[in-house]
């Protein structure tokens, strides 16, 4: 035990002596988090929607009046059926419908409630949030203007509808995909840099001639990745909620014990690399094309995997992130709990068995 | 006659028709530098590795510190020391922390740990780079320290395959003071070099070609078997019989 102590102990002065890598591990989070939640955001202008006022009455009127001006959307005004509506998102030639019901401001001033209808085109989910967004903060806006002038609390309720893809997966929730991406690139390279490192330099063939284990060897290079990886966690989580105001909905428990589950999947896929590359270049180079693609592209947070071609979509199963970005996704957004994740927990520790049967088998072969 | 430190009988190692190792014999006793050489490929590394538990040899029988080759890898492990003709410390820990790390996955107390620094430091004269990094020393120091740091758990044989590569004659010459120092306190000493005047320094020499030994006995006695007046000449004799190709 002390062995393994005084390893680890030397696994931290490594990642603590290198100032560089050690910026870059907890630079990582927040600069993805940054830029994915404010950088990357689509600032719509001059979007198109059309307005379908059967209203016409003075709030109604009010409301466009301020949609017109904000200079975020270009109005047409048109009374359409809902058919035709549809039609109109087919062409592509509308990205979002406002629908005033003919007795909105009636509703509004003697039962002070009253709806309106949003349809948004959400094929691409992050317009058609930002959209609704915008539309919903409008109204909200006209509804307080009403409280403050007389008060009565008046409520407008705006019925969103988002076509094509209710759900809105992908954009608002990166978050998870933040987290996978991360930790996949931290666990995966690091490892794999640090245990070929040994390689390069010749102390491996020092360590595996001590009495020291050479699974010990392994397992203590892990943890301070391990530990790190955790912390990492924690800089993501609390961004998300206090810098991005997102909640997290399920058990945070549940959270942390899946992304570990995780962080020894890419752990054990670093130790692959690692038994298969020389150098620490390659293994790098491995790491971030093997890694951060295929994460980015298959994890799901960027791309929808349900648009891709069938081929693509077999393709992306065999991808840890996607599963870790199903089960956070499970947990922080819809506030799941392990019954609805199971599966999902299930292949990803199917995938570490396999990563490091492989491994072990490999690193065996070289010490034969 | 002493109990031989290794013992090797035949030992074989084989890669499918391919043998690296052909049935070598020697004995190496307490307190003696023996010199192993050989032009490459000849089998040395495989060899060494052997001996070292770090691979399970083929055929034949070998002995190391008492421990069986095949079956005691581990207890052969804890009794012996290594240094590669790659620099082995950390460059990135100081002189101290490399000690400490060595020393504790050898399972020395920290006790015997601080001791044995405090006397390394001492016999180096490295005391005011003790908490320096080791990436700043001076190659030369590296591998003084390297070497020091092999024998800290007190092995009863240690293994050094090429430890002075890249190093000036009068470093070399230092380097090979500490292998004195180390023999007469009884570690057997296992040495491979390409350096000719090194392999004078030994007791004993072998030459291994393509992957037997063919030649065993001390320098002065090989030159004259040779009848050679170097063991440069002694080296190119026998290496020049070599069928296999240097990798």
């Amino acid at each position: 035990m002390k062995q393994f102590l005084v390893f680890v102990k030397k696994e931290f002065y490594h990642v603590f002596r290198d100032r560089k890598t050690l910026l870059m591990l907890f630079g990582l989070p927040i600069v993805q988090i940054m830029l994915f939640g404010f950088a990357l955001t689509n600032e719509v202008k001059n979007s198109k929607i059309v307005v379908v006022d059967y209203a016409k009455d003075v709030s109604s009127q009010k409301i466009i009046h301020k949609i017109e001006s904000s200079n975020n959307f270009e109005v047409e005004k048109a009374l359409l059926g809902y058919n035709e509506i549809e039609a109109a998102f087919k062409e592509g030639k509308i990205k979002l419908a406002l629908v005033f019901p003919s007795n909105f401001n009636k509703d509004l001033m003697h039962l002070n409630k009253s709806q309106v209808q949003i349809i948004a085109d959400a094929s691409d989910p992050n317009t058609g949030n930002t959209l609704t967004n915008y539309v919903t903060s409008i109204i909200m806006d006209y509804q307080k203007e009403l409280m403050t002038n007389a008060n009565v609390p008046y409520a407008i309720s705006p019925e969103i509808r988002m076509m094509y893809n209710p759900e809105l997966k992908g954009a608002p929730n990166f978050v998870p995909g933040v987290m996978a991406l991360v930790l996949m690139l931290i666990c995966v390279m690091m490892t794999s840099v640090s245990i070929v490192k040994e390689k390069e330099k010749g102390t491996m063939e020092i360590l595996l001639v001590s009495p020291f284990k050479p699974f010990l060897v392994i397992i203590s290079k892990a943890v301070p990745y391990l530990m790190i990886s955790w912390v990492n966690v924690c800089i993501i989580l609390l961004l998300a909620v206090f810098a991005l105001g997102m909640p997290i909905k399920g058990s945070i428990f549940l959270l942390f014990a899946e992304s570990t589950l995780l962080i020894i999947t890419a752990l054990s896929l670093g130790l692959l690399i690692s038994t298969q590359t020389e150098s620490q270049q390659t293994a790098m180079l491995v790491s971030l094309m093997g890694m951060m693609l295929p994460t980015m592209l298959f994890a799901g947070f960027m791309f929808p995997i349900e648009n891709m071609p069938v081929p693509l979509q077999v393709v992306s199963n065999a991808v840890p992130a996607k599963w870790y970005y199903i089960i956070v996704k499970s947990i922080m957004v819809k506030g799941l709990g392990f019954s609805a994740i199971w599966k999902e927990t299930l292949i990803l520790m199917g995938m570490t068995m396999f990563f490091l049967l492989i491994s072990f088998k490999k690193f065996k072969i070289r010490l034969a | 006659m002493k109990t031989p430190v290794i013992k090797a009988n035949k030992l074989t190692k084989r890669f499918g028709d391919f043998f690296a190792v052909n049935e070598i014999s020697f004995e190496v006793y307490p307190g003696e530098i023996f010199g192993f050489l050989g032009a490459n490929g000849a089998g040395k590394t495989t060899a060494m590795r052997m001996l070292c538990g770090l691979s399970i040899p083929t055929g034949g029988e070998a002995q190391v510190a008492g421990y069986n080759v095949f079956t005691d890898t581990e207890k052969i492990k804890k009794n012996i020391g290594y240094m590669s003709q790659k620099f082995s410390l950390y460059e990135d820990l100081t002189v101290l922390e490399n000690i400490n790390f060595f020393g504790g996955i050898y399972g020395l107390t920290d006790k015997q740990i601080k001791e044995k620094s405090e006397k390394l430091i001492a016999q180096l004269g490295m005391g005011s780079e003790a908490k320096k990094l080791v990436g700043s020393l001076p190659l030369g120091w590296k591998q003084k320290l390297a070497f020091s740091v092999s024998i800290l758990h007190d092995p009863k044989i240690v293994f050094l395959d090429e430890p002075t590569g890249g190093v000036d004659p009068i470093t070399r010459r230092q380097f090979w003071d500490l292998i004195y120092d180390a023999a007469d306190n009884g570690i057997s000493v296992f040495v491979t070099t390409h350096y000719m005047d090194e392999a004078e320094y030994c007791n004993r020499i072998s030459m291994m070609v393509d992957g037997k030994i063919m030649a065993l006995d001390s320098p002065a006695n090989l030159k004259k078997q040779f009848s050679v007046a170097s063991m440069d000449e002694v080296f190119f004799e026998l290496a020049r019989g070599a069928k296999r190709k240097a990798d």
